[in-house]
């Protein structure tokens, strides 16, 4: 190594659901570097025992989320200027997670709670019956597509302190995903979708502080999705109460 | 562990809440402002249906929303759950009731 290279301080989470402990590691500084280059860098250069996640490093995948200096982010789009404070960063696994080892969190209740909130189609034809047409500008299509590009990183689940506090709580991503279901047109999930997210871990549990709209590096914004889930679930309840 | 009914009964109620809040201070101020003793105020409030009413219905519904919120705040902080979450729901209901009625009747019945 080059003696004017510099150094910083990252110290990284390192242990099972055990228990663990951060570990310090010197990493030399690049002109252009982001945080998963530094993990990459410490597992080929410091300690190849060094468990982490990723898969595309462009931001598309979803699977390089961690902590970073406490936030949740992409690593693979994170730049370490952006990030780093007095030389030192700090890499731990998604919060509100297990964790499997090191920097990667299992990530099944954050899948199951997406299963649970029926964030899945409900088709309505079959592959006999002639393609739907539907109009871009369709009022429930423009809402859908608005959701559309979650990449399933899990960002927003790690920043929402609801989660935090009820692990029953279905959590920002599902619940978006259970709205741009509900409003695709193609979908005939309606009610089942939302009995699914009126249970005791619904959408009614949001305090709408919005961290995971402020969190997502996709720059989608799950708060707006959960606020019209709480409308359109009290407008059908309004509404079975009028006609029963 | 707020499920849709909870939801909607805990909205219900601040709407209900948020003007007779507005009345309750407007009160408060003109009956301090206008300089009424402790006598004075019995004096309007006592055998007035109005203020059972108004009262009554204040102390109810301040009972309802706040036990909904403790229980929300119990789980998320102390993650009690189940029957203890139960229990304490209604106690913190049946405690504001009993308390806030006792004093509505104080003021306007004897
Ligand atoms: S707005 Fe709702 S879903 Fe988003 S972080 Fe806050 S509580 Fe969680
Ligand atoms: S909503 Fe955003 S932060 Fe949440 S999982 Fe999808 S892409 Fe990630
Ligand atoms: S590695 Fe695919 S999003 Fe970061």
């Amino acid at each position: 190594m080059n003696a004017r290279t510099k150094e910083m301080q990252v110290s990284v989470w390192r242990g099972t659901a055990a228990g663990g402990r951060y570990e310090t590691f010197a990493v030399p500084e690049q002109e252009n570097q982001t945080i998963l280059d530094v993990v990459t860098w410490i597992q080929q250069y410091a300690d190849p025992s060094l468990t982490y996640r990723f898969a595309c490093r462009v931001g598309m995948c979803g699977s390089c989320a961690m902590m970073v200096n406490g936030t949740p982010r992409w690593t693979c789009r994170t730049h370490v200027k952006k990030v780093v404070r007095n030389g030192a960063v700090r890499i731990g696994p998604l919060r509100n997670l297990p964790v499997i080892k090191d920097l990667a969190a299992d990530m099944d209740p954050f899948f199951d709670k997406w299963t649970a909130a029926e964030g899945r189609h409900h088709p309505g034809i079959s592959r006999a019956d002639p393609v739907q047409q539907i109009a871009p500008d369709n009022p429930g299509r423009v809402v859908a597509n608005a959701g559309i590009e979650c990449i399933n990183c899990g960002v927003c689940y790690a920043a929402c302190d609801t989660v935090a506090g009820n692990p029953d709580y279905l959590g920002p991503a599902a619940l978006q995903r259970a709205w741009t279901v509900l409003n695709d047109v193609k979908d005939t999930g309606g009610q089942t979708v939302l009995d699914a997210v009126s249970g005791t871990g619904g959408c009614h549990n949001c305090h709408s502080i919005g961290s995971c709209t402020t969190c997502c590096p996709n720059e989608l914004d799950p708060l707006a999705a959960i606020a019209g889930l709480k409308r359109e679930t009290t407008r059908a309840y309004l509404r079975g109460r009028r006609d029963a | 562990m707020l499920d849709l009914r909870l939801y909607l009964l805990q909205r219900l109620s601040a709407l209900i809440l948020a003007p007779m809040v507005l009345g309750h201070i407007a009160v408060m101020i003109y009956a301090v402002q206008g300089g009424l003793t402790a006598g004075e105020i019995l004096g309007r409030t006592q055998g007035s249906l109005f203020w059972a009413l108004f009262y009554g219905n204040f102390v109810f519904v301040v009972a309802v929303h706040a036990a909904i919120g403790l229980r929300v705040v119990a789980h998320e902080w102390l993650g009690l759950r189940g029957r203890g979450l139960t229990a304490l729901g209604w106690g913190a209901f049946w405690v504001l009731l009993v308390l806030g009625m006792n004093a509505v009747w104080a003021v306007s019945v004897p």
